[in-house]
């Protein structure tokens, strides 16, 4: 067997295939080669007796990282528990504290460092058993890419559907399914075919973008290093060639800038950096900035480093900025693009998954690690669970340790976040436990967009209740979201005949094409029936308008806008109205029309007043007041541009839409 | 020679590796009351104290290196210690046993357990208890010996500074925990992730001092059993002194010199000393006499609060 070491790919290099004698030259060739080699990180995810040690051992063996006294030691150690007979037992190799080592498993993530002439390696290598499902998670939170090892003679089994969805859980882009031991099934091409097409048609439902199977036998070294002479049929990559040849240097996200403050160094009055580890995006050297939460901006005025000043900086280099300006900015803050900012939110939801022996008890406040801001949340409700093995969903109460599932936080302070599947680090947090100290769970924070089985679950006690109290079972939050607007009450005053409800159906149409959700409320279909008895004299009318009042108000409850077009031509009526529906979202626009102008939309009436055949006709026989601070004045004269003007006022003050 | 694996916006391994170490070091400064880094001025806590140098440049680093002196260490590193922290500016702590030093502890007296325990464990419980350090970084990486394979970077201790492989927190991307109760406290490992020969690798990029013993030289050496021990003064009984023969030696690890092994070696660069350890069947800690004490030995002690 041709072995694959790093020293032969030195003497392959330079041509020295004996070894021995190398001169000063050569071993900085090799340095110098040594020094450019990127990294990648692997998990390994297997169960029991796959072949994963086996496999592991191999690759690092045959990588000469294993040095001869480590090999001496082990033949020492397989005579005392090994399991493979006179053979070397590569699985010995691995395991690491005594204990374990006596029940002969792998308990805890253990890593493991190989490198070739290409590529260094660091491997996490994890048990693969349901109880240790938090190892494979911590494991598979640093991976780029994760190896599944499947025995051919059993085919995907639980594991390998548990392992694979606890890899797209956490975002791994990359996955080599490795089809072990097949020594075992003669080699055989359809036994290998049908485990992967039985794995392909589990994986569609996951999101893992790149899935490579290589069929190998470990234990006697087919495909691992070397592409095997036993499986002509096979035309890909050994499982080593492909781990050096994987590209994951743009798994990164390169586009959003992040750069959550570490540390602020201020060894002197005149040097103030910021120094803290690019998160994501790049950042250069003059760009504008903008801190959060603060919202200030200002731009780089340098990118410090020990080794120089730098021009840019990308991920995950550890740099400081100086800015131009003198901000004031802490640790936990954020350092962002003005034109790109993360979400800045006390509420998300996150798929969390529990690391801690103790059960979740849903009242804890628990301290909250995000990047480098530590704030307290609470766990608001558990949308549901997910079995790991079927991935089914059901709902429960609260979680035990390795289960996971979705769940709504609220934090003490907003953090700064990107959902995990755009940006790995800063849409990853932890909860630590504020008695034990423990990291009790860790959580993965999904788009806000996603709507995913929004409605919130009540056990059936807490409906009950509720209802019985007269709540609503729908949040107001989970209505906003539906609706993707807030409650509001746009309420047009001005003369009869100044062009209100032309403006009043006008916007309305306009909204509910922009996918609002509108009621129009004016004088004539309220008069036709509500308020049938009433009529024009002060008193009735400030009754009339106390009904339209509370209508609107039941409506903007209910997140829905109210379009309410009336003359209400006295000031004090208008704020007795604006107090019912909450003066936060009563929007006063004001029609300004003449009164000649009013006269000539609607001569009859007018006329009818000036005849004394209509008794209150504000700005006839009784008075129109102006509005003090009306929030939008309109001009009939453009009625045409108008329902814009009102609906870019929506949009600013986050009515609608809401994203 | 362009890596295809690697475009502008990627960091070579060691690049990558002395990223996420500055990080780490950042994160402890930022995070605890006390710290300190442990330095044992060996290779490994010399790229620490760089990259400590580099986490806060241009200010200076904010925390001490405290030096668990046994009294037994080689002289060079004495040396080589009180020059580099004077010329660096660094805060330097040299602690040590006084009781056990007064009372003549040592290895050819009382061995090599117990010297350890005493000298060097004790002390350095002792050392961190005195100044009342909440964290306290280290220089071991986990591709050293298997149980260090398994191990936090932030690594929990009790009161007691005890170890407890079996109730470890979890961790994970890079967000690390550092809460702590009153008189509990974290080990920090921010080169977990390198390996000897990155260590060696870096030392060269960036021209890091390191103590002249790790270059071969004529030493006079006695050999005890096997192992090439340095005469390195008065203390070493006249009997095993009296054989000592001049021999081209260098040191693969540093620690107390009667129980620091040397390797035969004619190495007299960096480049030489990795194109001796790639070829080399030996591996590095081999050389240091306490691990051939007990099997998992080095487990054993880090339970007990060594490293
Ligand atoms: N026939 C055969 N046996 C294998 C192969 N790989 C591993 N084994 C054996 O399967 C058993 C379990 O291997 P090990 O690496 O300890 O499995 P782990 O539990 O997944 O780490 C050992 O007896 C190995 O020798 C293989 O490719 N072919």
């Amino acid at each position: 067997m041709t072995t694959m070491t790093t020293m032969t790919t030195y003497t392959n290099n330079t041509n020295n295939p004996t070894g021995t004698e190398r001169g000063g030259l050569d071993i900085k060739t090799f340095l110098d080669q040594d020094e450019r080699k990127d990294l990648l990180r692997i998990l390994t995810a297997g169960s029991v007796d796959d072949g994963k040690s086996t496999l592991i051992g191999r690759l690092m063996f045959d990588s000469k990282l294993i040095y001869e006294d480590q090999l001496a030691a082990l033949e020492r150690d397989s005579k005392r528990v090994g399991h493979a007979g006179e053979d070397i037992d590569y699985a010995l190799l691995l395991d690491g504290l005594k204990a374990e080592r006596e029940q002969g498993i792998t308990i805890d993530v253990a890593y493991r460092y190989f490198s070739t002439n290409k590529r260094k390696f660091i491997i996490a290598d994890c048990p693969g058993h349901e109880q240790y499902t938090r190892n494979m998670v911590t494991g598979a939170s640093t991976a780029n890419l994760a190896i599944i090892l499947i025995d051919a003679t059993k085919g995907v089994i639980t594991q390998t559907r548990r392992h694979t969805y606890l890899v797209s859980l956490l975002g791994i882009k990359h996955v080599v399914l490795a089809v072990n031991k097949m020594d075992l099934v003669e080699f055989d091409q359809e036994v290998f075919n049908h485990i992967c097409n039985d794995y392909r048609s589990f994986i569609t439902q996951l999101n893992i973008p790149d899935v490579e199977f290589i069929p190998l036998s470990a234990l006697k070294g087919d495909n691992v290093v070397e592409v095997s002479e036993k499986m002509h049929w096979y035309h890909g990559k050994s499982m080593l060639e492909f781990l050096e040849t994987v590209h994951v240097s743009s798994d990164r996200n390169f586009e959003d800038f992040r750069y959550p403050v570490q540390y602020v160094n201020r060894p002197d009055r005149d040097f103030r950096g910021f120094a803290a580890k690019v998160a994501s995006g790049i950042i250069k050297k003059g760009d504008p900035v903008m801190v959060l939460p603060s919202k200030k901006t200002s731009s780089v005025k340098s990118i410090v480093s020990y080794d120089g000043e730098i021009e840019k900086a990308f991920p995950p280099q550890s740099v400081t900025l100086t800015l131009k300006d003198e901000i004031d900015i802490s640790r936990g803050e954020m350092i962002v693009h003005p034109d790109n900012l993360p979400h800045i939110e006390r509420h998300f939801e996150a798929m969390l998954v529990w690391m801690d022996e103790k059960p979740m008890d849903s009242k804890t406040q628990f301290y909250i690690k995000h990047n480098t801001n530590t704030t307290k949340a609470r766990i608001d409700y558990i949308r549901y669970k997910v079995d790991v093995n079927t991935l089914q969903k059901s709902e429960i109460e609260r979680f035990e340790l390795n289960e996971i599932g979705r769940v709504a936080l609220t934090t003490v302070k907003p953090i700064f976040f990107d959902p995990y599947v755009k940006n790995r680090n800063t849409g990853s947090f932890v909860l630590i436990d504020p008695v034990s100290h423990n990291t009790c769970a860790v959580g993965m924070i999904i788009d806000k967009l996603d709507r995913e089985n929004l409605a919130t679950k009540y056990s059936p006690q807490e409906l009950r209740d509720k209802i019985d109290k007269g709540q609503c079972l729908i949040t107001t939050e989970e209505r906003q979201k539906r609706y993707n607007q807030k409650g509001a009450t746009i309420w047009i005053t001005g003369l009869h005949g100044s062009g209100k409800n032309e403006l009043a159906y006008l916007l309305e149409k306009e909204l509910f094409e922009l996918g609002a959700n509108v009621v129009l409320l004016d004088g004539s279909t309220v008069r036709s029936g509500l308020s049938r008895e009433l009529d024009f004299s002060p008193a009735d009318r400030a009754e009339h308008l106390r009904r339209v009042a509370h209508i609107a108000r039941i409506l903007n409850d209910q997140e829905i806008i109210t379009i309410c077009s009336f003359v209400s031509p006295d000031e004090n009526i208008r704020r007795q109205v604006a107090e019912i529906i909450g003066k936060e979202r009563f929007v006063n626009v004001y029609m300004d029309a003449t009164l000649e102008f009013s006269m000539k939309k609607k001569p009859e009436l007018y006329k009818l007043a000036i005849e004394g055949k209509v008794d209150d006709l504000p700005g006839i026989n009784s008075t129109y007041q102006k509005p003090e601070n009306p929030d939008i004045v309109c001009n009939p004269e453009e009625n045409g541009k108008n329902p814009v003007n009102i609906i870019d006022y929506l949009n600013r003050e986050k009515i609608f839409p809401l994203q | 020679m362009l890596n295809k694996n690697t475009n502008s916006y990627s960091l070579s391994h060691l690049k990558e590796l002395e990223a996420e170490a500055i990080h780490i070091i950042r994160e402890v400064a930022a995070e605890f009351e006390n710290p300190v880094m442990l330095y044992s001025i060996g290779k490994d806590s010399s790229v620490m104290a760089r990259l400590a140098e580099k986490a806060f440049y241009p200010g200076k680093v904010p925390f001490p290196l405290m030096h668990i002196d046994s009294k037994w260490k080689f002289r060079e590193m004495i040396e080589f210690r009180d020059t580099y922290a004077k010329e660096k500016n660094w805060d330097l702590i040299v602690h040590y046993n006084k009781e056990g030093f007064e009372s003549g502890v040592g290895p050819f007296t009382h061995g090599s357990k117990v010297h350890t325990d005493i000298m060097k464990t004790q002390a350095l419980l002792a050392g961190l208890n005195k100044y009342k350090f909440d964290a306290a970084f280290g220089g071991a990486r986990r591709d050293e010996e298997k149980s260090r394979a398994k191990e936090r970077i932030f690594s929990f201790r009790d009161k007691f500074h005890q170890w407890d492989p079996k109730n470890q927190r979890p961790e994970l991307w890079d967000i690390y925990n550092a809460k702590i109760h009153k008189g509990e406290s974290i080990r920090v490992f921010p080169i977990s992730n390198w390996t000897e020969l990155d260590v060696w690798q870096y030392i060269r990029l960036e021209k890091i001092p390191i103590v002249p013993l790790y270059y071969a030289k004529e030493r006079p050496m006695v050999n005890i059993d096997g192992t090439w021990i340095m005469a390195d003064d008065d203390r070493m009984p006249k009997e095993l002194r009296d054989r000592a023969e001049m021999k081209m030696v260098r040191f693969r690890t540093l620690g107390c010199y009667p129980l620091t092994g040397a390797v035969e070696s004619s190495a007299t660069t960096i480049e030489e000393i990795v194109e001796e350890m790639m070829t080399v069947t030996v591996s590095e800690r081999t050389t240091r006499v306490i691990d051939f004490d007990q099997e998992a030995s080095m487990e054993q002690k880090k339970r007990e609060g060594y490293f």
